[in-house]
């Protein structure tokens, strides 16, 4: 007979540590945490740059430090935790669901009354955004170099070209450089940087490594080993201009081009997801659609900040001990927004602090955020800058509102 | 002139003015704001984040960082002097593996547990 948990957690990074820690405070709730790898801390152990933990411990921690006090704190509750394990199948059953993984031992099954998804996220890849040209060595996604560097030990390339100015590829622009390697360009087909302005300040001006906007790689070239690609200028629907083209000679692309929540188990469940998001539809509890199913961290979305990882993956496992019968209603969105996370209220669970995540569709100054219930304003704030890299975090109260018939929109218009 | 606060991923954009050797700085959130503008223009400081080799197994390499911040001039100098550097033991994250860098009183510490076991 395979053994029964309360609880099961899939993933063992920052959310999946922090689901699991926060269940576990509930008496006599029996939690799993599942983690394919050989260690806790999920993509933070590579992450070696500091800056994670601001909010939180207001401290800035590099990944594995911050990774660290959560795995010290999970070691001593009685969470039950097993590694080199991959969650290959998840069912409803009549246990509540049925949960297949491979390990060391082979083939394993349980049963559990909840799950709670904290697989994080997915690179966006070569195929993902149509570079055409040869198949040869030397294209990385940019979370595989920094394992290469940060891990292994090991060199991607001499010469580096970065595609995409997110944080990831101005990390890693600084990284390769401090350990040798010639960084030629960060390119961007968007007319503005992805990136925190503080990242390219200090990895890039700091290192003077020059950024291309409105610009992006069109072709691959290389026999065995990469050793050219070709730079085209794009228009302002990120369209290669024809005539712009230039070569520019390198052993390595390294694609910072974006992440997509992880969600194969959770399509597996039948998990409605949100199309802006990529990750699943959620309502204030981080509970999916799917009864018994929570997904928190960068499975739910992708997140800049590490501290808002942990704080959904507490509003998981916080919430996933506890019964309820939910009566959800959907949150609309008008205006600028990119999204906003959650996307349903349940009436029947607490109110009375509604943690919202959202971003703007577009960089915007002078905004105002208004949350309405049934025409009536609940909360609004002015911000006088919005940015789509920078992810808001908003605290609603409520408790007191008639939510039953009134529809909630979430709303940002100029001031 | 402008600037960004590094200090935090808040990324202030700071308004500094320099008028008859004073610094005024505006648009800072906290008061680091106003101590990163005024060491930026005199003696800009980094804080690095880089690794080390070791010879223990499932660790070709481990992270590390400086304690402290060290003079922006310094990088390149103390990722060399990091590259002359092997761990042979397995040791506690916040490990001491150089002290006191170029008389700066800046240490550089290691920030992976490599008790814990990877393999
Ligand atoms: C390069 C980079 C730089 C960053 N810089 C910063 C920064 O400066 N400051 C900051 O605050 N944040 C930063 N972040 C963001 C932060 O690190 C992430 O938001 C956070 O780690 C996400 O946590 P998570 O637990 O959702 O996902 P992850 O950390 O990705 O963890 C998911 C875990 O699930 C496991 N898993 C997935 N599928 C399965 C399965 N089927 N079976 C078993 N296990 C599975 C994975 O092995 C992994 O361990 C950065 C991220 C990256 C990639």
């Amino acid at each position: 007979m395979s053994k029964h948990y309360q609880i099961v957690v899939v993933g063992g990074g920052p959310a999946g540590l922090a689901a699991a820690i926060k269940a576990s405070q509930s008496a006599g709730v029996s939690v799993l945490l599942i983690e394919r790898e050989a260690r806790l801390g999920g993509i933070l152990k590579q992450c070696i740059h500091d800056g994670f933990g601001v909010v939180r411990f207001g401290e800035k921690l590099s990944g594995p430090e911050y990774a660290e006090r959560f795995i010290k704190q999970l070691a001593q509750t009685g969470v039950t935790v097993s590694l080199f394990s991959y969650v290959t199948r998840m069912r409803r059953g009549d246990k509540g669901f049925d949960i297949t993984y491979v390990c060391k031992d082979g083939v394993q099954n349980v049963t559990c009354d909840k799950i709670i998804l904290a697989t994080g996220c997915r690179e966006r890849t070569r195929n993902a955004i149509f570079i055409n040209g040869d198949r040869c060595a030397g294209v990385y996604t940019a979370g595989a170099a920094q394992n290469l560097v940060n891990i292994l030990g090991v060199m991607p390339g001499k010469r580096v070209v970065i595609l995409g100015s997110g944080d990831i590829g101005l990390i890693m622009a600084r990284r390769l450089t401090l350990e040798g390697a010639k960084v030629i360009g960060v390119y961007e087909a968007k007319p503005t940087p992805s990136g925190l302005t503080r990242n390219i300040h200090q990895c890039l001006h700091d290192f003077d490594i020059p950024l291309h906007l409105s610009s992006t790689v069109t072709r691959v070239f290389g026999t065995n080993r990469l050793e050219s690609v070709e730079i085209s200028k794009v228009d302002d629907k990120m369209r290669p201009i024809e005539g712009t083209q230039t070569t520019v000679e390198c052993d390595c692309l390294v694609l910072a081009v974006g992440l997509i929540p992880e969600n194969e188990l959770a399509r597996e469940l039948g998990v409605p997801l949100d199309n802006r998001t990529k990750g699943a539809i959620v309502d204030q509890n981080c509970q999916t659609l799917a009864d018994g199913v929570y997904a928190c961290g960068n499975a739910l979305h992708v997140n800049d900040l590490v501290d808002y990882v942990s704080e959904s993956g507490e509003t998981a496992g916080g919430a996933a001990v506890a019964e309820s019968k939910r009566k959800l209603v959907p949150v609309t969105l008008q205006g600028k927004l990119l999204y906003a996370v959650p996307q349903r209220l349940d009436v029947n669970s607490d109110l009375s602090k509604v943690i919202m995540y959202f971003r703007a569709s577009d960089e915007l100054s002078q905004q105002r955020l208004t949350v309405s219930v049934g025409g009536k304003t609940a909360f609004t704030k002015v911000y006088n800058k919005l940015l789509p890299p920078e992810m808001e975090r908003i605290t609603l109260d409520l408790t007191g509102v008639d939510l039953t018939d009134g529809e909630v929109t979430v709303k940002l218009e100029d001031k | 002139m402008e600037m960004v606060c590094i200090v935090c991923p808040n990324g202030c954009r700071l308004d500094v003015e320099r008028a008859d050797g004073q610094i005024k700085v505006s648009g800072n959130k906290c008061k680091r704001g106003e101590i990163f503008a005024v060491t930026e223009l005199t003696n800009p400081m980094r804080s690095v984040t880089s690794s080390v080799a070791t010879t223990v197994a499932g660790y070709p390499v481990v992270s590390v960082k400086t304690d402290g911040e060290i003079p922006k001039g310094k990088i390149f100098d103390l990722i060399n002097l990091l590259a002359q550097i092997t761990l042979t033991q397995s040791v506690p994250s916040g490990t001491v593996v150089a002290r006191d860098v170029f008389g700066t009183g800046v240490n550089v510490i290691t920030t992976t547990d490599m008790e814990v076991t990877n393999e």
